[in-house]
């Protein structure tokens, strides 16, 4: 078997890739299902309801799949450049960091101007966290990867340090927690009585600006060059230096955001479990959207229903919900041969 | 030729019928050729037109769809470098396959000797390789590590380690690309010796040249088909380059034009490296409008700082770099095209263009942020299209339209897409580096066609190209650049191509005798 690659690649067999990984994912992962003893169909099925079967479960999905677009776009715009950026965790939490240091009642602001400023604070945190790694990239050529990487460990650290020190909550019973942000900093709710917010809102917002700057703008021109060509681009005259620090200032500012939004929008204040690994699952987010903004949305909705539909299964069979993250892992795997399928084809001999 | 005892010279390869696709592309069309012991077949052919892919089925890289290869009268099994090798067939590549850091001996020789021989028997080895070395006139130093060698030293290791392995069968795939004149003249009378002791040998080329100095059959490939295969003393360059192409060719001739004032000037001129000996040795040139400067030199002399120097990528170290009578400070490539530099880059693919990104986007990749192209930051994306069908017309790109991806563009197309880019806004000067390189014969007169109409369009030209044909046929005025140094400029015709071979290898003290012959 050899593979060969396609002179193009149609546009149905682009759409049709992660629909074929995900369906060949949750066959894959059905062995596993069948091997705890549990009925595979009325399990999917159960997790399916679980995920999108009531107001409450479509809520929580949509919920959960916020913060993992906005780490997913992170990512995307990042990867798109070539920027490596694996640390939307820490970014992620430094945007947390400002959201509650700035909405802690700090400034006394009507919310119409608060929301935006705390939000504006946790995109600044998050990105100047990632144009520290940017800089040592461009400037000396320190990879990225390994940086970006470790200084997720960094932040987490920081910000445990803060939260037993100088932000810890006087009335937090002692727990390691900051005091919450002030009413006027929290994100209004998009549906009464449940725990959707805003920032869902905000975050499509963000995917449909993203994609129109990436097609439309010459901001977006450039990354595309510059993440495919590097030394072509810097060949036509492009700022090339300048255009990875943006980039870089704008990935990590959507992952600051999705801490931030996270913060103002459901936890109410800062916590070390704010994120079950947001800033990770959006690298496989992006991938799985194949680093395309509006796929991000897709892929993010697809991988919240996994994670709330898999809880749900959880509670009324005996199949743990870790099998939540084995099927994720397993649709990126299959997205990436079906990824690799779309540019090649299989040719025998 | 060596004869066998019937009197007719012995078939020692005969190939039949040999097909080949790859999707859709017909690589190699029933292709049948036989070749005789102690003859030299060129196998002549532009590019894409399957040279390499017979030779790699010959080898065993490629498994052919039909046809069969037979060696010395026995059928070759197909697929396999080994059997190849066994039954005498050797292959020194375009790009050679010498491992660095080892000696020549040691290159020659890895692979040979067994496994479970606890000790090689270098001495016998050393023997035979200088033995093979000296009835061939291929002289190597078998102690040398591989790194240190040049490149046509590193070439003769190519051919001894053939040879070492008993090949009565030599194929060389383009092997006068990087080589000097002299060097080449080398490698030919090497393959005479070669022939005299009856082995046979194909060489891959497109250069006429190469194929009227060594070969005695060629045999012209065009899109895969065999079109002709002659007596090399039956024929000519007309007629082959008509095979070649497909139709006839007019070679660009440079009418004479004055030249006007200079455009660009450099003056002690040093670029640094990294290590040790500047890629730029304080060098002085002047190119002026209606001119074609050529830059001679074997590759790695400091053609590609030059180049880097006026595309604004580097930076002088020292000396002045002027353009149109203003000095430049703070050269960068943005800055050069506004100053109304053309800049055609000697990698197309990796420095040129974009390729995942359409023609339109690589079209407009040196002025996007011209009001023709982006309005506040959004691009105008039906201009630029519009734009891009007319550069596309004028240039005559052979593509789907503005929307194709560049990747699948060929060499040639690319190239066009390259000129148009640059030259459709008149340049004052365009710096040509190494801008036919891999480009087949129909290209390669259009690109020199389009260049000299700029030059008598007003602009300079400075031509950098390994290809001292190309130099000639299109430089008023030649220097040599070696090591980072350059000659004076010579106009063209003061200096035999064999004064120009010992300059590109160092030898400047013949300068004074060809400055005083004026």
């Amino acid at each position: 078997m050899r593979l060969e690659p396609r002179a193009d690649s149609p546009l149905a067999l682009q759409v049709f890739a992660p629909v074929g990984a995900v369906v060949a994912a949750l066959a894959l992962c059905a062995a596993l299902v069948a091997w705890t003893g549990a009925p595979v169909l009325r399990a999917y099925g159960l997790l399916i309801e679980g995920a999108l079967g009531s107001r409450f479960a479509l809520t929580e999905t949509l919920t959960r799949a916020t913060p993992l677009i906005l780490t997913g776009l992170a990512v995307a715009v990042a990867f798109r450049a070539k920027l490596w950026n694996i640390g939307a965790e820490g970014q992620l939490y430094m945007g947390a960091l400002a959201a509650v240091v700035v909405g802690g009642g700090m400034l006394d602001l009507p919310a119409w101007l608060l929301i935006p400023l705390v939000l504006l604070a946790g995109m600044a945190a998050g990105g100047v966290t990632l144009l520290g790694p940017a800089v040592l990239k461009v400037r000396f050529g320190v990879d990225e990867v390994v940086t970006t990487l470790l200084l997720n460990f960094v932040v987490l650290l920081l910000v445990s340090m803060l939260l037993e020190g100088p932000l810890k909550d006087p009335m937090g019973m002692g727990w390691p927690q900051s005091a919450p942000v002030i009413a006027a900093a929290e994100l209004p709710k998009l549906v009464a009585r449940t725990r959707l917010h805003a920032g869902l809102a905000i975050a499509l917002g963000l995917a449909v600006l993203l994609w129109l700057m990436d097609t439309r703008t010459i901001w977006g021109y450039e990354n595309r060059a510059v993440g495919a060509n590097p030394r072509a681009a810097a060949f036509a005259g492009m700022p090339v230096t300048w255009i990875m620090l943006r980039t870089a200032l704008l990935s990590g500012g959507l992952a600051g955001l999705a801490g931030a939004a996270e913060v103002c929008g459901l936890k109410g204040y800062l916590t070390l479990d704010l994120s079950p690994g947001f800033g990770y699952s959006g690298i496989v987010v992006a991938m799985l959207a194949q680093l395309h903004p509006l796929g991000v949305v897709g892929a993010a909705l697809f991988i919240a229903a996994v994670f709330v539909g898999a809880d749900a299964m959880s509670r009324a069979m005996p199949v743990p919900n870790y099998i939540a993250d084995v099927m994720v892992a397993t649709s990126l795997l299959c997205m990436l041969v079906a990824g690799l399928l779309t540019r090649y084809r299989l040719r025998r001999g | 030729m060596a004869l066998s005892a019937t009197g007719e010279p012995e078939v020692v390869l005969r190939l039949v019928g040999i097909t080949k696709r790859f999707g859709t592309l017909l690589a190699n069309d029933s292709v049948s050729l036989t070749l005789h012991a102690g003859e030299v077949l060129a196998l002549l052919g532009e590019n894409g037109a399957g040279k390499t892919t017979l030779m790699n089925i010959l080898f065993g890289h490629y498994v052919a769809d039909e046809g069969t290869i037979e060696a010395f009268g026995r059928p070759l099994p197909p697929g396999s470098p080994r059997a190849a090798l066994e039954a005498g067939i050797g292959m020194v590549h375009q790009h050679f396959t010498l491992a660095d850091n080892l000696s020549v001996l040691d290159n020659v020789t890895v692979g040979t000797e067994s496994l479970w021989r606890i000790r090689s028997d270098r001495r016998a080895a050393r023997a035979r390789l200088l033995e093979l070395a000296q009835r061939f006139g291929l002289e190597v130093r078998p102690d040398a590590v591989v790194a240190d060698l040049s490149v046509g030293e590193r070439q003769r290791v190519e051919i001894l380690k053939a040879l070492y392995r008993d090949a009565r069968i030599l194929i060389l795939d383009e092997p006068t690309a990087v080589l000097t004149p002299q060097e080449s003249a080398s490698l030919f009378d090497t393959l005479r010796r070669l022939t005299a002791d009856g082995l046979a040998v194909v060489f891959i080329s497109h250069k006429m040249n190469e194929v009227f100095a060594a070969s005695d059959t060629v045999a012209v490939l065009r899109a895969g088909k065999l079109v002709a295969t002659h007596a090399t003393s039956d024929t000519d360059r007309t007629r082959l380059a008509e095979l070649m192409v497909g139709r006839a060719v007019t070679p660009a001739a440079p009418q004479p034009l004055a030249a006007g004032e200079p455009v660009l000037e450099l003056s002690h001129v040093t670029v640094a490296s990294d290590h040790g000996r500047p890629l730029l040795d304080a060098v002085d040139l002047a190119v002026r409008r209606r001119q074609v400067i050529g830059i001679a030199g074997v590759s790695g002399n400091g053609q590609t700082a030059l180049a880097e120097l006026v595309s604004g990528l580097v930076h002088a170290e020292a000396g002045s770099v002027t353009l149109k009578g203003a000095p430049v400070e703070r050269a960068d490539p943005a800055a050069m095209i506004r100053l109304g530099v053309a800049r055609i880059p000697e990698d197309r693919h990796s420095a040129g263009l974009v390729g995942a990104m359409t023609v339109w986007e690589n079209l407009i990749a040196e002025r996007y942020r011209a009001p023709a192209f982006s309005r506040l930051g959004i691009l105008r994306r039906g201009a630029a299209r519009t734009y891009a069908r007319r550069v596309i017309a004028d240039f005559d790109v052979r593509c789907p339209g503005p929307e194709a991806r560049t990747q699948t563009l060929s060499g040639g197309n690319m190239q066009k897409l390259i000129l148009g880019r640059t030259l459709a806004h008149k340049p004052d000067l365009i710096l040509a580096s190494q801008p036919t390189r891999g480009l087949d014969i129909g290209a390669v007169s259009y690109v020199h066609g389009r260049l000299l109409e700029a030059r008598a369009a007003g602009a300079g030209v400075l031509l950098i190209s390994e290809d001292l044909d190309e130099i000639l046929a299109l430089a008023d005025s030649i220097a040599v650049i070696h090591r980072g140094r350059l000659t004076p400029l010579l106009p063209n015709g003061r200096a035999s191509i064999s004064q120009l071979g010992l300059l590109m290898a160092g030898h400047w003290d013949i300068l004074p005798e060809i400055l005083d012959a004026a």
